[in-house]
This record gives C-alpha cells, sequence and structure tokens, in this order.
C-alpha cells in the first residue's frame, strides 16, 4: 500500500473553454486560456519551485521562488500570477532563475529553526522540499541576526519569538516556523470563508495571527483545518502527526458525519489512523472539510467503546459478557419466542442512517425476510420523510435535485430551515464562496443564523418567522411571484400542468395569502417578503436549501410541496445553478431512504403493494413478502404501550434521545421483552436493552454511503473492527442463526444485489465506483454516468405537479401558560445526539446544550446569562443553562441537543406531521423560569441510566 | 482627549462612529483615523465592534490596525514628535538630531515622557528630503533643524 497520490498544480484550475499552446522547457503543452504558467507547467510534468503557492487557493505571488523567463519579456515574472499566452516561450531553469531561487531559499532560511529531524513536518515539509530543490548549501547570514527563531538573542529575551499556541485540541500553532507565506490566511478566507486569520505588523514583523493575537480557541477559528493542511512547514501541524509521526500509506473513505459526505483520505502507520485529510478529487467537498470530518474521529478508540456482547434478562440487571454465539443465539431465540407467542407482528427493527448501504439493505431484509413482516423505519421518519412526500409528490422523485457543485452558478439562494454553517459546515463555505462572488441570499429562519451576517457575508433579506408559519411565508412569496406577473409561463406551461397551475395561481393569489395579511401572525414584514419574492424571481438562477426547520413541522410535508411549488413557477429546476435541495442531517440518510428502510417501500421507493416488485424480491430471497406496510417508529412505540409489539432490533440509532416525547418512547422501550441495540457505545436507548450488540466504525468496514445529492461514496475499512466484526457481518450472523441462508462474502455482494433488484442503482458496483470515483444515482442504462442535476428535460413523473399549500396552524399553540416558542437545532462541533462527538475533544467548543434567549424574555424573567432555566412545556420539563442573545426574536428560545443531560425531547410533544408522522422538533410552547439546578425529572434519569449501564465483573466508571 | 473612557462606552461611542462613516466607500481606514482622534489610539474593544459592523472578521481589522504605524494600541502623550529617519535626513546628520532630542526629553524611540506630554516616534521619510533634516510635531512639519531648532520645537512641546 502506498500514498494516495495528489498533484498540487499550485493555482486552481481554469474555467475558460478556449485552449492556449504554449512552450515550457521545448515542451509545447495547451491548456485553458487564464491558466498560470505554474499550473500549465505542471500539467506538463515541470515542476517549479514554489512555496506560497497550492492549488486550493488563488496565486498571490509573495514567496519569489516560482520565477520564470520568458522568451522576449523582460525581468523573472513569478509563474503562479502569470497567465499563459499563446505561442510564449517559458524557461523555468536558467542560471539567473537558479541565482535569485538559491538567495530567497537562503534569506526563508536565515529565519528557520534547523531542527528537521525533530521536526513534526520531517518528510512533509515543502520548505525542505524547495531547499533541496534549488541546491541550498550554505545560507551566508547566518543565523544570528533579527530572528523569530530563538527565545533568547544575544542580549537577553528575543521579543520577536512567539511561544507555541497549542490551545486548539487538534493542531498547534509555532509561529518561530513560519514563513509567512500566508497560505493558511488564504485557505481561511478563500475555502473556509470564516477569515480567522490575518498576517499581523509588517516586514520582518509579519506574523500569523488568529483574531486578534489571540490563542486559536478564543478566536473566530471554527477548527476546519484548511489552514493546517496548506500549511507547507511545521507551522500549523495536527497533533496527532507530532504525537504518531508521519502517515506511511492512505485511502481514501467517506466521512460518516452529516450528508454532505465528504471523502476523506485516510492516511494511516499501520492501523493506526494519523490523520484524515479531505481529498481533492472528492466531488461533494472538493478537498474542503469541517472540525468534526478532519479531526473528530477519536471516538472510534474512546474507552467508553463497548467492545463484547452483552445481554440480560431484566433492564434493571447488570449486563453480562457473552460470546457472540450465545448473543445471536439467544436473540434469535428470543425474537422467535414472541413471534410464536405474539404473532408475526409483533417484532420489528430500526434501520440507521449512520451504516452503510449494505448494511441498512441487509436489516431491511432480515426484516422483511427473517421477521416476515414490514414492521421497519428508520431516524429519516423524524428528519426528512416529508422531503420524501413532499417531492415525491410534485417531482417524482424523492431526493434532492443537484449536486453541490450547482451553487458554483447560482445567483439567488434561498436557505430555509436550515443552518449550514453549523450542520453542513463544508457545503455553507462553498456556499459563501459563491455568495462572495456577488451571488444574493434571503434566510427565512427564525434565527439570525451566521448565514444572515457574518465576515463578507450579508443575507439581501432575512425572513425572521414565527416557528410554525413556513407555509404562510412560502404561500405568501408564491403570492407575490404569481400576482406580479412574474412567473416563468414558458417554463410552466412547458414542463408541468397547466390546469393544476391554474388551480394553484388561483389559489395562492387569493387576498388572505398576501404577505400583507400574513404579516400579523408570521411576524414578517410584508416589505421585506415581497423583496425577497421579486429578488427570487428575477435575480437569475435560483436555488433552494432547506433544512429540518422545514420538515420538523405539523405541516412539514406542505411545506416542502411549497418549496417545490416556488422552484416550478420561477422555473428553476433542471440546469446547474437551480434547484430543490434538501441538506440531509446524516451521513447515508439519504441511503438509508434508497434502501427501503421505510414500512411501506422496498428498496427503490417501490411501494409494497406493488407486485412487480414484491415478486422480483420474494423470488430472489425465496420468501414471501406482506403486501401491507408495517409499523413506524410511532405505531411501533404505540403498539408497544398497548401489548402487541414485543421486540425490537435496532442498528445505531439512539431513539430515546432523538425522538420526541421521551417519556413516551420510555414507556414503549420499557414495555418490550427484547429490545437488541448494536451500537459503538451503550447509549440512552440501550438503558432499554436486554441484548446489546457492539459496532463498528465507518473506519472498520467496507461499503457505501449516498449523500444529501444522491452521490454513492464508498466507504473503505482502513483497520480491523475492534469488535469483531464490521456492522453488515453482525446482522448477516443474526440472520443466519434465525435460519436465513444468507453467505454474503463482502458488501460488494450486498451491492451487486441492490444494482440486480434496484433499477435507479442498476449500474453501480464496486468495481464501476472504483473507475468512477463516486456516481450519483439513478445511474442505469439511461443515465450511465449518474445523474449530478435531475429533471433535466422533464420531471420524473412526467409533468411537475402544482399543489395547493393552505396553511393550519399547528395545534401546539402558545398561551398564558406557555408564552415562549421553542425551537431546536445543531451546533458546529457537535453532531446530533452527540454519541460520537461528545466523546472527541470537540467539547472544548460546546460542553453543555445552553437555551438561547433575547434579553427581553430574560429580563421579564429575571433570568441573567448563564443562569439555570427550567423549560417547561406541556410534556415535560427539563433544565439547562440561560445564554442570552439577540439572535433569536422575542417569543423564541432556542436550544441544541447534543447532550443526553439536557434531554430537550422530553419538552418536545407528540404532534407531527400530517402525511409522514415527522416529529414536530422545532414548535414546542414552552415557559421559562429560574432554577436551581436539575430538575427531579433529570435525577431519576441519571441515576436510571447509571444503573442499567453497569455491566457485571467491571468497576463502575466514575462520572 | 478624554483617556478615562470605560470599556462599555468606548463600544458605544465607537458605534457612533462607525454609522456616520460606514457608507463611505472603503470606510476602514477612515474610521480607524476617527477612533484614534477620539480615543488617542485605536482601544482593542472598538476593533470587534467595527468589524461587525462593516462584516470583516476581528482578525481582518486587527491586520489592518497592526499594519499601519500610525494607529496607536495605547494613548500617546499629548504633543508628537516624529522625527525623520529616511535616508536623505540620515545624510543631513539626522542621527545625531536623534541623539540630541532623545537626551533632551530622556526617552527613546516609542516612548512618552514621564509627565506625559511628549511621544517621540521616528517616522520614515516626511517627503521633505529637500529641507532635511526633517521633523513633525502634532502633524506640523518642521525642515532645516539643527540642534538649537529642536531644542525649541521640544521646548514647545514641553510647554
Amino acid at each position: 500500500m502506498s500514498m494516495v497520490p495528489e498533484i498540487d498544480f499550485g493555482t486552481p484550475a481554469s474555467r475558460a473553454e478556449k485552449m492556449v499552446t504554449l512552450t515550457i522547457d521545448g515542451n509545447e503543452i495547451s491548456v485553458p486560456e487564464g491558466t498560470s504558467i505554474m499550473r500549465a507547467s505542471m500539467e506538463a510534468g515541470i515542476q517549479v519551485p514554489k512555496l506560497c503557492a497550492t492549488d486550493m487557493v488563488d496565486a498571490f505571488g509573495s514567496c519569489r521562488l516560482c520565477l520564470i523567463e520568458i522568451e522576449g519579456r523582460n525581468g523573472t515574472p513569478a509563474s503562479c500570477t502569470t497567465p499563459v499566452a499563446p505561442g510564449i516561450v517559458v524557461h523555468t531553469q536558467t542560471s539567473r532563475l537558479k541565482d535569485i531561487r538559491k538567495g530567497v531559499m537562503e534569506l526563508y532560511i536565515s529565519d528557520h529553526p534547523l531542527d528537521c529531524l525533530t521536526c513534526a513536518a520531517n518528510g512533509d515539509c515543502e520548505l525542505q522540499d524547495m531547499a533541496g530543490a534549488v541546491g541550498l548549501r550554505d545560507v551566508r547570514y547566518g543565523y544570528e541576526g533579527d530572528n523569530h527563531v530563538k527565545v533568547r538573542g544575544t542580549d537577553g529575551m528575543n521579543a520577536k519569538w512567539m511561544p507555541k499556541d497549542e490551545s486548539n485540541p487538534y493542531f498547534t500553532y509555532d509561529p518561530s516556523k513560519c514563513i509567512v507565506c500566508s497560505r493558511c490566511v488564504r485557505a481561511c478566507e478563500e475555502v473556509q470563508g470564516t477569515f480567522a486569520l490575518t498576517i499581523e505588523g509588517r516586514g520582518f514583523g509579519s506574523r500569523v495571527s488568529a483574531g486578534m493575537h489571540e490563542s486559536f480557541l478564543e478566536s473566530e477559528c471554527v477548527s476546519c483545518g484548511a489552514c493546517v493542511q496548506a500549511c507547507p512547514t511545521a507551522t500549523l501541524t495536527e497533533k496527532s502527526v507530532i504525537a504518531i509521526g508521519q502517515p506511511e500509506h492512505s485511502v481514501v473513505t467517506t466521512c460518516a458525519y452529516c450528508g454532505v459526505g465528504c471523502s476523506f483520505k485516510a492516511e494511516m502507520r499501520g492501523e493506526e489512523l494519523v490523520r484524515m485529510v479531505p481529498w481533492k478529487d472528492g466531488q461533494a467537498n472538493r478537498g474542503h472539510s469541517c472540525v468534526k470530518g478532519r479531526f473528530a474521529y477519536g471516538y472510534s478508540t474512546h474507552k467508553e467503546r463497548i467492545l463484547n456482547p452483552m445481554i440480560r434478562e431484566k433492564i434493571t440487571d447488570p449486563w453480562r459478557e457473552v460470546s457472540w454465539e450465545e448473543a445471536f443465539a439467544h436473540t434469535a431465540s428470543e425474537f422467535r419466542r414472541i413471534q410464536y407467542q405474539y404473532g408475526r407482528e409483533s417484532i420489528g427493527g430500526i434501520t440507521s442512517s449512520r451504516c452503510t448501504n449494505e448494511e441498512t439493505y441487509l436489516v431491511q431484509k432480515l426484516i422483511r425476510a427473517g421477521f416476515g413482516n414490514n414492521n421497519v423505519d428508520t431516524c429519516a421518519r423524524v428528519c426528512h420523510s416529508p422531503t420524501g412526500y413532499g417531492l415525491g409528490a410534485t417531482f417524482g422523485t424523492s431526493a434532492g435535485t443537484q449536486n453541490f457543485d450547482s451553487v458554483e452558478h447560482t445567483d439567488v439562494v434561498i436557505i430555509i430551515g436550515a443552518n449550514p454553517t453549523d450542520g453542513h459546515p463544508v457545503f455553507a463555505s462553498r456556499l459563501k464562496k459563491r455568495l462572495r462572488q456577488g451571488a444574493k441570499l434571503i434566510v427565512i429562519d427564525p434565527r439570525r443564523t451566521d448565514m444572515v451576517s457574518s465576515p463578507h457575508i450579508k443575507a439581501a433579506h432575512h425572513l425572521p418567522l414565527k416557528p410554525g408559519t413556513n407555509v404562510a411565508v412560502m404561500t405568501a412569496l408564491a403570492h407575490v411571484i404569481v400576482t406580479e406577473g412574474l412567473a416563468d409561463e414558458q417554463f410552466i406551461r412547458e414542463r408541468c400542468d397547466w390546469s393544476e397551475f391554474e388551480d394553484w395561481a388561483g389559489f395562492v393569489s387569493l387576498p388572505e395569502h398576501s404577505p400583507e395579511a400574513i404579516e400579523a401572525f408570521s411576524g414578517v414584514s410584508a416589505e421585506e417578503l415581497r423583496g425577497a419574492a421579486r429578488l427570487f424571481a428575477t435575480g437569475g438562477n435560483g436555488a433552494i436549501y432547506y433544512g429540518l426547520g422545514v420538515t420538523e413541522h405539523s405541516q412539514g410535508s406542505t411545506t416542502v410541496i411549497a418549496i417545490a411549488n416556488l422552484a416550478m413557477v420561477t422555473g428553476n429546476i433542471g440546469r446547474p445553478g437551480v434547484g430543490v435541495n434538501p441538506l440531509r442531517g446524516q451521513n447515508n440518510v439519504q441511503g438509508a431512504c434508497d434502501m427501503g428502510s421505510f414500512p411501506h417501500e422496498l428498496p427503490g421507493y417501490r411501494h409494497v403493494s406493488d407486485d412487480a416488485t414484491r415478486e422480483t424480491f420474494e423470488k430472489l430471497w425465496g420468501v414471501t413478502i406482506s403486501n401491507e406496510p408495517g409499523l413506524r417508529i410511532p405505531n411501533m412505540l404505540d403498539a408497544a404501550v398497548d401489548g402487541s409489539f414485543k421486540g425490537i432490533y435496532i442498528q445505531g440509532e439512539d431513539i430515546l434521545q432523538s425522538d420526541p416525547d421521551t417519556k413516551h418512547v420510555q414507556a414503549g422501550l420499557a414495555a418490550m421483552e427484547c429490545v437488541v441495540v448494536q451500537d459503538l457505545f451503550l447509549n440512552e436507548t440501550a438503558n432499554y436493552a436486554h441484548v446489546f450488540l457492539p459496532g463498528s466504525t465507518f473506519l472498520e468496514k467496507d461499503g457505501t454511503f449516498t449523500n444529501a445529492e444522491r452521490r454513492i461514496n464508498r466507504v473503505r475499512r482502513v483497520m480491523t473492527p475492534r469488535n469483531g466484526f464490521a456492522d453488515w457481518e453482525v446482522t448477516q450472523k443474526l440472520a443466519q442463526t434465525m435460519g436465513l441462508n444468507w453467505a454474503y462474502s463482502h458488501p460488494s455482494e450486498v451491492m451487486d444485489e441492490i444494482a440486480a433488484t434496484t433499477p435507479s442503482f442498476a449500474k453501480v458496483s464496486y468495481e464501476y465506483l472504483e473507475k468512477m470515483g463516486s456516481v450519483q444515482w439513478p445511474c442505469n442504462e439511461k443515465a450511465p454516468l449518474g445523474s449530478p442535476i435531475m429533471h433535466i428535460d422533464g420531471f420524473v413523473r412526467g409533468k411537475g405537479k402544482f399543489i395547493r399549500t393552505e396553511y393550519v396552524a399547528t395545534d401546539e399553540k402558545t398561551g398564558p401558560r406557555f408564552p415562549l416558542l421553542l425551537t431546536t437545532g445543531r451546533i458546529l462541533s457537535q453532531y446530533n445526539v452527540g454519541a460520537q462527538t461528545r466523546r472527541t475533544e470537540n467539547v472544548v467548543w460546546h460542553e453543555e446544550d445552553r437555551l438561547e434567549i433575547h434579553p427581553h424574555d430574560a429580563e421579564v424573567r429575571g433570568v441573567r446569562d448563564g443562569d439555570w432555566v427550567r423549560l417547561s412545556s406541556r410534556s415535560g420539563d427539563t433544565t439547562l443553562r440561560a445564554l442570552i442573545t439577540d439572535r433569536v426574536a422575542t417569543g423564541v428560545v432556542y436550544t441544541t441537543f447534543h447532550h443526553p443531560t439536557t434531554q430537550a425531547n422530553v419538552i418536545t410533544t407528540d404532534f407531527s406531521d400530517w402525511a409522514t408522522n415527522c416529529p414536530e422538533y422545532k414548535v414546542t410552547a414552552v415557559q421559562i423560569s429560574p432554577s436551581n439546578g436539575p430538575s427531579q425529572w433529570q435525577i431519576d434519569y441519571d441515576e436510571q441510566a447509571r444503573h442499567s449501564r453497569r455491566i457485571a465483573g467491571k468497576m463502575e466508571a466514575a462520572e | 482627549m478624554n483617556l478615562h473612557f470605560a470599556s462599555r462606552d468606548i463600544g458605544a461611542r465607537t458605534l457612533e462612529i462607525v454609522d456616520e462613516m460606514k457608507a463611505l466607500e472603503g470606510p476602514l481606514l477612515p474610521i480607524l483615523h476617527a477612533v484614534q482622534a477620539e480615543f488617542g489610539y485605536v482601544p482593542p474593544e472598538a476593533m470587534p465592534v467595527i468589524a461587525r459592523a462593516l462584516n470583516l472578521s476581528r482578525a481582518e481589522v486587527h491586520g489592518v490596525v497592526t499594519f499601519y504605524h500610525d494607529y496607536r494600541d495605547h494613548p500617546a502623550g499629548r504633543h508628537v514628535l516624529k522625527l525623520c529617519r529616511a535616508e536623505a535626513c540620515q545624510s543631513m546628520g539626522g542621527m545625531a538630531l536623534e541623539e540630541t532630542v532623545k537626551k533632551l526629553l530622556g526617552i527613546d524611540f516609542h516612548q512618552t515622557t514621564l509627565d506625559g506630554t511628549v511621544t517621540l516616534e521616528p517616522v520614515y521619510c516626511l517627503g521633505l528630503c529637500s529641507t532635511a533634516p526633517a521633523a513633525m510635531l502634532d502633524g506640523e512639519v518642521h525642515g532645516r533643524l539643527d540642534a538649537a531648532a529642536v531644542a525649541e520645537l521640544v521646548a514647545e512641546a514641553r510647554a
């Protein structure tokens, strides 16, 4: 094995189509117009020495090492900032250039420590490489003069020396090794878009500074690591590299956090992971990453990870470690007993959006073929099920219409109910880059998120709506577009059903849907709303990106339909730069949905009542599949409370923490006789489990993840599963113990079965993915290269369907007892229920969930910043600490749900989307009052959790 | 010039200045000048306020402030005397003049006299090479200086 090769071309690729031919060192080469001479040289195979250039950022021309000579032109221009021209003859190595380069390197090295042998970058240092490349043999200036290297000078302390900044948990900043090439500063600006770094001072005094000469941790830095990746020396270095040393081989794999699905090179030394480096050929992330993907993998070796199977009779007993055989035999016999005793429908399972497509496919297959029912559901139930419904009804496919590259062609963006800088940071960086190029932004969100206003980003319109009024606002946007004659009639006539459009247009034009009419209850200024509608309809390519703030409402599906209507009425479907783009939460939530995880759908979104589809699987599996949809998660819990549902197999999901109305979930789980949890850790759900099957991490298995843009990315095993088996093997062994004749020897065989049975995956195989890197489904005979953009010449369902979107206020209303509206969300450093990120150093950024409250609301209730407050709703109450901020409007409070001790879902109600049962997480009427500390419920819960996590023969973990 | 602003007042006053000047093209430098004119230096508390109002990062404002020697990170004395140290002035006896001034004031460059009256600073070219050596006292330039002339300038500053 070896390192995955990546060429640094020095400057970004030119997009021009016109080609230019020139001669470099005697080689004739043709490159697109606008390409730098440096890049053209690299393409011709000639590496011009360089330090300040890298192809992730624009050329800067400061290091003066990449100079070249051009026949007929004066001087020695920098090859990074000089574009190619037709017919020029370039020389990259002449005696004049050699002298200049050597002189420049002497200056660099005269202010750089000579500790190469003990330096963390040894073997991966561009300064070292360049010293070698230019033939540096001595430094005439010596090392005694002014410098940033030595702690002490000849007369006492060296004021120019600065100590190492080790505040960031993942990387160090050592100013003494800095050559001030500005690559980190430019990466922070151009790639990440945070602008947390600068060069302070001038001349010889110039140094990289985070924030206003702050430590990295205190500065605006979001720890994405782009600067570390860009640094050519050991100035910014991963602490893991300092601890372990340089990697010796690398493997391309896919991040297991959010739905962006970034491609990474896992750089390894033996079976030890040295670092994750975003892969430049990754088509979702284009070489960028966030703090979670790059750094937060420490959970895979965390001491709390469970590595042995465990069982127990009652949930009040301590766990007993058993062999895998015993665990499988026990589970199989329990499931069979329950089915014998309570009927075939009395057990079910939940697939995981964190696991691979192949694993999800196997779990639903186990349930359909082994359990003999359709009682399978997945966490998409609680996040993007309305997306499936809404986009399926209007366009004909349950997925986003674009690839992420599409954002580079967008002119106006609507972000609704999403906070991409925290939830989908890499997409946010790509979007911010486009916004800095001049695209306009409309944010529809109750909170003033970072997208509304942050360095170099300013939304043209922010519509701070009251939680729960999405449909009214979206319909009002359509009202303005239709009544002001801004609709794209040609598009609608060609692509959509005209009579349905007319009906819908008549509906939205009604005066009660005007911005003025809804202003009173939506809280959105009519004038702002009209401005936003006009901008979206007339501003060029318009794209809509949305998140859980759209779907997790009682009218989630209606809002998705309203979004689809808005895209159709403005003609923004079917080409780059437009479209409807759900920002999906989990790495493989798209894939889990594709793989038939819903109780009513077989893989490929085909209804279980469809005889032909059932027959395909029945023939292959040799079983009869029920044509009746099974139970959804909430139905399973209801049935459990009623006594008719007794056993469940949950792979990689923590429903107790993530699902709404915690007390109801608790009651449901407690009523079951065999709860099987397969996970990395004893999660909250495991407190109610009878069997625990240890799971494996994404680093320990082969498979595929499908990201939010329908991209099927390979996940590659880089280390042996610490628990002994990859998750797909665990499911297979359980199935075998239950008597099914499965014999997969590798996940690729599972993918072959998926491709053989599911038309939209027809051409997908591991071999094909190896060749293509990744593909976006549908990938079949009609679209052999996959489908980056959907609905190009017409909608999948035929004609686009306009559907009326009547606003119905949620039953969850504020009143005298509960006057505030609670909405929930995420923050950058933590991920979902936090099972992974809480077990990494990421906790330095977010050690507890806080309640954001507007200063006015806080003052009325006598709450000060940092005070403990009691948060109560009709469902329950919990306590957490307040954070006073005007990011939220008056009347709205906000919190995250990353920490189990907070249990925000004790508060959320059991209201849900009318079409899909997606819970209404985003609107809960609450009251806030000062409090002394944790509520009795929290104390009881902690006690129960601690009691439940005991493992026989092991010391209880001190906490 | 009031040197006793509380942090809160600095923020509020800075915001007023920013609001007045934000509409200018390239407003950052004029705002920093106005802030320095108001407080005698660019207080660290002012920078995040400016950054937020102009949609910049704190780092960017810090980068600009530290790039220009004219922006101070602490208040200067009541008078600021700048001596030109560029080539022309040096060749016309500027170095000797420097020593004279330092002795008269009892301070080095970048320092302020104990009574807070004078701050001495080097400057690299006032553009008065033809009348070197040159100096600038509180924004007013003086040329063709000799020992007597600088003594007069120092006396004026200390008065």
